[in-house]
């Protein structure tokens, strides 16, 4: 990570944003927040097994989400090999984990 | 920035948030598994096309070329959602998840499925 992006990181002041896209990124963070509370609960609660699939694959959705806003707060395209690993890491385990619950096992 | 831009992108973040919030939302209130799986993966996925459009319109124009990093997880995302949907509706018939009905989804099943989860047929082929 070169040194201006480490400076962006800690200091968002230098991101180009206007007052109306700061608004709306409040609001935006402020929303996929909520979700992920929401997922978090379900996930707590279950009750099936299927419930609790489910409600990662809603995280870690929102969490592409979340990353998605940080990038454009902080003005950094840094965060999409995160988010897109994150796609297809938190896939893989929907499937792995659904698969499991199908067949008692993951690879026959 | 220009006011446009400003107001494409500022839009299409409140309508995907407000996407994605619905999506978590309706998992979090609806009352069987088989109503429970349709929000998440049908609006949160809408929630984050819309949130990755915005970002891909914003880089476009603060780099003064176009960005398609963002495309790719989009593309990614509306491939992989209905799979893992899928997987998920397909392991919650096999353990015979209850309905809102309270009734076990038998008439969902195959023939071949239900052969294979009837304790007293004792046999599986296991496809």
């Amino acid at each position: 990570m070169s040194e201006a992006s480490v400076a962006l990181l800690t200091d968002p002041a230098g991101a180009v944003t206007g007052p109306i896209l700061a608004g709306a990124l409040g609001i935006g963070f402020l929303l996929v927040s909520a979700a992920l509370l929401m997922s978090l609960v379900r996930l707590v609660i279950g009750p099936e097994k299927p419930d609790r699939i489910l409600a990662l694959d809603t995280l870690y959705v929102n969490t592409v989400a979340l990353l998605v806003l940080l990038g454009i707060h902080l003005s950094t395209d840094l965060f999409f090999e995160a988010a897109l690993l994150i796609a297809l890491i938190g896939f893989i385990g929907t499937v792995a984990l659904a698969k499991f619950l199908t067949r008692g096992d993951i690879i026959e | 920035m220009d006011l446009i831009t400003e107001l494409l992108v500022a839009t299409l973040i409140v309508i995907g948030a407000l996407f994605t919030a619905l999506g978590s939302f309706g998992l979090l209130r609806l009352r069987d598994f088989y109503s429970r799986l349709h929000s998440p993966t049908k609006a949160t996925t809408l929630g984050v096309g819309s949130l990755l459009i915005a970002s891909a319109i914003y880089f476009s124009h603060l780099e003064d070329r176009l960005s398609l990093h963002e495309i790719l997880v989009a593309v990614f995302l509306l491939i992989t959602a209905p799979v893992g949907a899928h997987l998920m509706a397909k392991a919650a018939l096999h353990l015979r998840v209850r309905g809102e009905s309270g009734l076990p989804p038998d008439d969902l099943l195959d023939g071949r499925d239900r052969e294979r989860l009837d304790p007293l047929a004792g046999r599986g082929d296991g496809d």
